[in-house]
């Protein structure tokens, strides 16, 4: 074969992988199934999966002939995790310029600000994270952060989107489906260094939002002089006040959390806390307002003062009040794969197990409003499970197999290629020479 | 990711009571000497546990007594001393204190504030004569956390933005409110040095020295070769002995101080430094001076250079999976750990550079030996501890006295609730020099440092 000829079959291969190959048929067979959805946990169960959907599911399952088998005997079977606080797709190596596109120095576009047209679903993050069980994620926005200056930026971060982990097209699952806001002393960087300076502008722009909707149709398209912020800045606040668009307030400290619920409160927003190292000391308040919490439990630590209140147990405690609670560790989009460990550790500080699977897998989509159908292992639901070698919490724990849309997929990445390149060294050649497959 | 910490990466150590002085002058005086001396203790028997001993032994059953702040015997069947503690662990895992040879706690506190962040004096490029002890603050309440993950022992380093950051210091993981208190008695000091992004990021920008690799590398030798001339005029001088006129008497560099007790092997090299060309380029350095590196920090192509490592017989500080932050991290794989600790001669260490990932460097351990096994390799929790207990105590120097369960040492011991490998795992009890320091079940036997005091208790 000619060197013509192996590129033109590596690219025929490449695209029958790159197909979605909604035609598959997949059975799971005798695993524990912890569906997350309404069959609850099955001890013995039966997966099965067609047209990239879950056909059925069960402890007695008669599998057709002509299907992909998984044995799942001591297998655990879940739906696939969500990080629920990325940059997948929008951050590459974060000290090289140029490969980070969710930070916007700049406040031209505030709200307006969406990520979804830098999303490169070809980064090297994604396969190294799908393979280990990540099969959704928000892909989120960040205000710039402060290192020796305050860059321009916005307490507005912009719009972030769910995208799908598996195809690199039509992998946005849902477009815009939060706005993302910095309170805080983060969010004070950019109103003149005060909290009620964050505040003020954020009701200042919520104020002139309600206003210019207020004008006859006629107007809204001219009148534009003399508002805080520009007008597709305003349309995405109008969607937020109309409780369509979530509001994601990146927050820590108790009484900053109570002022983003009052103001959620008083302008209909749809309110949710990312960060909340001091949201448990208001749990009651959160779970009255059915206002959920993304957090990372195992932040335990007095960083700063707006997190004095940190303790390692503060998700059981949300749990327990009743907040609906996602676990994710903001901006760690290399170790997206980790937030499972994470929900480990918290069920060691008193989170039920069951509750710290579903925070890192059904309750991020439950939060970002994807509705029922992706919710759980349920007949009919887009089929995105992991098939894992124990219990997936566990650190010693492997993914084995991970199906997306129905299809499973590859756990090759660009670091089991470089795993297997120096483990397999051919003594006398260079690694260069060294072509570990693709499987 | 907040990088702050990896980019103001640290190094190295303090010194010794043994062995000769930094100082060439006074060999007689140790300055900033350890007081450190052991909490109260009393004997105390711990059995019926599964016992790794950080030599590689896994005993079933098995027993451990604590007797005057020392390991007293190790094995099964032990029976307790008339008036002993009597500890029952059946179901639960005793192992070595766990031990961090890169950690930055006291020097990059909680709350991570410009007035408290003294890991890194970066106003030139070789500082080696900073000591960052100097800038340990002893109330960081990541000690106190640091403890509840089992960790006895740490390397508290400075950052990694010079060329030599400065020396580090070895501390006991003890609440006192003086960092005297807690300097591990007898420890080696060490010197941080630091390869590659950082110092060119930092000094570059502002057309200072090195702007690029090759000035790092221009930056050490110049360096050794300055420390060199330093060491041979106070060899010459020292010489004379009785007959040496004071007059004479060489004048104290600071700096090439702690670089010629490199060179005279008192001081041992910590070496932040990522990409395996790197290394091998360090390494060279080190043959063409005579110095020896002790460890590479980070070392996250270690990999690829595992042979070469254990021929030199250098250990490797790593993460389990950290990568892609920068350009140096971006051929970071899950293997590194198993795959340097496989290598003949390999000495793997699992360290934190972080006052989060130090809580769980057990969990740490836990996921680089999964890796490992899942590549093929069988590395079980017996000899995987290693990487959190004897190894890093061998990096720091202070094998003979930490580091394993073996008569004679130390008594720094951990119960755990389960297997230390687990993430449901934690640490029930601390023992340091015998000394119970942390309980989990008893709020009294738990260090608050004093930044942690009624803020909230007194205000909800």
């Amino acid at each position: 074969m000619n060197r013509f000829s192996l590129t033109a079959a590596a690219l025929i291969t490449i695209g029958a992988t790159m197909n979605p190959a909604a035609a598959q048929r997949i059975a799971i067979e005798s695993a524990t199934i912890h569906t997350l959805g309404d069959a609850g946990t099955l001890d013995q169960g039966t997966l099965l999966i067609r047209d990239g959907k879950i056909a059925a599911l069960g402890p007695k399952l008669s599998v057709p002939g002509d299907v992909k088998t998984i044995a799942g005997k001591d297998k655990v079977v879940t739906p696939g995790l969500f990080d629920a606080l990325s940059a997948l797709g929008v951050e590459e190596v974060e000290l090289v310029a140029g490969t980070v596109d969710n930070e916007l120095e700049s406040s031209h576009l505030g709200a307006a600000f969406d990520v979804t047209g830098a999303i490169n679903p070809r980064s090297t993050l994604i396969p190294i994270n799908r393979i280990e069980g990540v099969t959704r994620a928000m892909v989120a926005p960040t205000s710039p952060s402060a290192w020796l200056s305050t860059p321009p930026g916005s307490l507005f971060a912009g719009q972030g989107s769910v995208i799908s982990l598996a195809p690199v097209s039509d992998f946005v699952i849902k477009p815009r489906a939060a706005l993302f806001v910095t309170l805080g002393k983060h969010g004070a960087d950019f109103t003149g260094g005060s909290r009620a300076g964050t505040l003020g502008e954020l009701r200042e722009a919520l104020e002139d939002t309600r206003a210019w909707d207020a004008l006859p149709a006629g107007q809204k398209q001219t009148a534009n002089p003399g508002y805080a912020i520009r007008r597709p800045a305003r349309e995405v606040l109008l969607k937020a006040m109309s409780g369509e668009l979530p509001v994601v307030a990146r927050v820590h400290r108790a009484s900053d959390i109570g002022a983003a619920l009052a103001l959620a409160d008083e302008f209909g927003l749809r309110l949710i806390i990312a960060g909340g190292a001091e949201a448990w000391i208001v749990a009651d308040a959160l779970a009255k307002a059915r206002v959920p919490v993304i957090l990372n439990p195992v932040d335990n630590l007095p960083e700063n003062f707006e997190q004095l209140g940190a303790r390692p147990d503060s998700a059981a405690i949300l749990h327990a009040a009743g907040v609906l609670i996602a676990i994710a560790d903001d901006g760690e989009s290399h170790q997206a794969r980790n937030i499972r460990q994470l929900a480990g550790n918290a069920v060691a500080h008193g989170l039920p197990w069951d509750a710290a699977l579903a925070s890192v897998t059904v309750n991020p989509a439950r939060i970002f409003g994807l509705g029922n159908g992706r919710d759980g292992l349920m007949p009919g639901q887009v089929a995105d499970a992991v098939v894992w070698s124990g219990d997936p919490l566990e650190v010693t724990t492997m993914a084995e197999t991970v199906i997306i849309n129905g299809a499973v997929q590859s756990m090759t990445s660009r670091q089991t290629l470089l795993r297997d390149r120096y483990l397999d060294k051919d003594g006398d050649w260079p690694a260069a020479y060294s072509h570990p497959s693709s499987p | 990711m907040s990088p702050r910490s990896l980019f103001l990466a640290l190094t190295a150590l303090m010194l010794t009571a043994c062995g000769p002085s930094t100082d060439s002058t006074e060999p007689a005086r140790e300055p900033f000497a350890s007081t450190y001396q052991p909490l109260p203790s009393k004997t105390t028997l711990i059995r019926n546990a599964t016992v790794l001993t950080g030599t590689g032994e896994r005993i079933d059953n098995g027993a451990v007594l604590l007797e005057d702040g020392r390991i007293a015997k190790v094995g099964r069947d032990l029976s307790a001393p008339r008036g002993a503690r009597v500890i029952d662990a059946e179901g639960r895992w005793v192992t070595p204190g766990i031990i961090d040879a890169h950690s930055h706690l006291g020097v990059y506190p909680s709350p991570e504030v410009a007035a408290l962040s003294d890991g890194n004096e970066i106003t030139g490029n070789n500082t080696a004569g900073v000591w960052a002890e100097h800038g340990v603050w002893p109330q960081d309440p990541g000690f106190d956390t640091a403890l509840a993950g089992g960790v006895t022992s740490m390397l508290i380093l400075p950052g990694s933005a010079n060329l030599f950051g400065g020396r580090g210091v070895t501390l006991k993981n003890v609440p006192s409110t003086t960092y005297q208190g807690m300097k591990f008695p007898g420890a080696p000091h060490a010197l941080k040095m630091a390869c590659g992004e950082n110092p060119k990021r930092v000094y570059g920008p502002g057309r200072q020295t090195p702007y690029t690799r090759m000035g790092n590398v221009f930056g050490y030798r110049s360096a050794w070769i300055e420390a060199e001339t330093y060491r041979d005029k106070w060899d010459r001088w020292l010489a004379k002995g009785d007959e040496a006129d004071p007059a004479d008497k060489p004048q104290r560099d600071l700096k090439l101080e702690t670089l010629a007790a490199v060179l005279r092997g008192d001081i041992l090299v910590h070496n932040h430094c990522y990409r395996g060309d790197e290394m091998a380029t360090m390494l060279d350095v080190a043959r063409e001076f005579g110095y020896k590196v002790t460890a590479f920090h980070h070392a996250v192509e270690a990999y690829k250079i595992a042979d070469l490592l254990g021929e030199n017989e250098v250990c490797a500080a790593m993460w389990a999976d950290w990568w892609g932050f920068k350009m140096e991290a971006f051929d970071g794989i899950r293997e590194n750990i198993a795959m340097v600790d496989a290598a003949k001669n390999g000495c793997a260490i699992v360290h934190s550079d972080d006052p989060h990932g130090i809580q769980r460097l057990n969990q740490e351990a836990a996921k680089a030996m999964a890796a490992g096994n899942r590549a093929g390799m069988e590395i079980r929790p017996e000899h995987a501890i290693r990487w959190v207990t004897a190894n890093p105590a061998k990096s720091m120097g202070i094998l003979d006295q930490t580091g394993t369960l073996e008569a004679g040492k130390m008594a720094d011991v951990v119960i755990w609730s389960g297997n230390p490998f687990s993430v449901y795992s934690l640490a029930d009890q601390v023992f340091i020099d015998g000394a119970l320091l942390y309980d989990r079940d008893d709020p009294e036997r738990q260090p608050m440092r004093d930044f942690k005091l009624g803020i909230l208790e007194v205000n909800s």
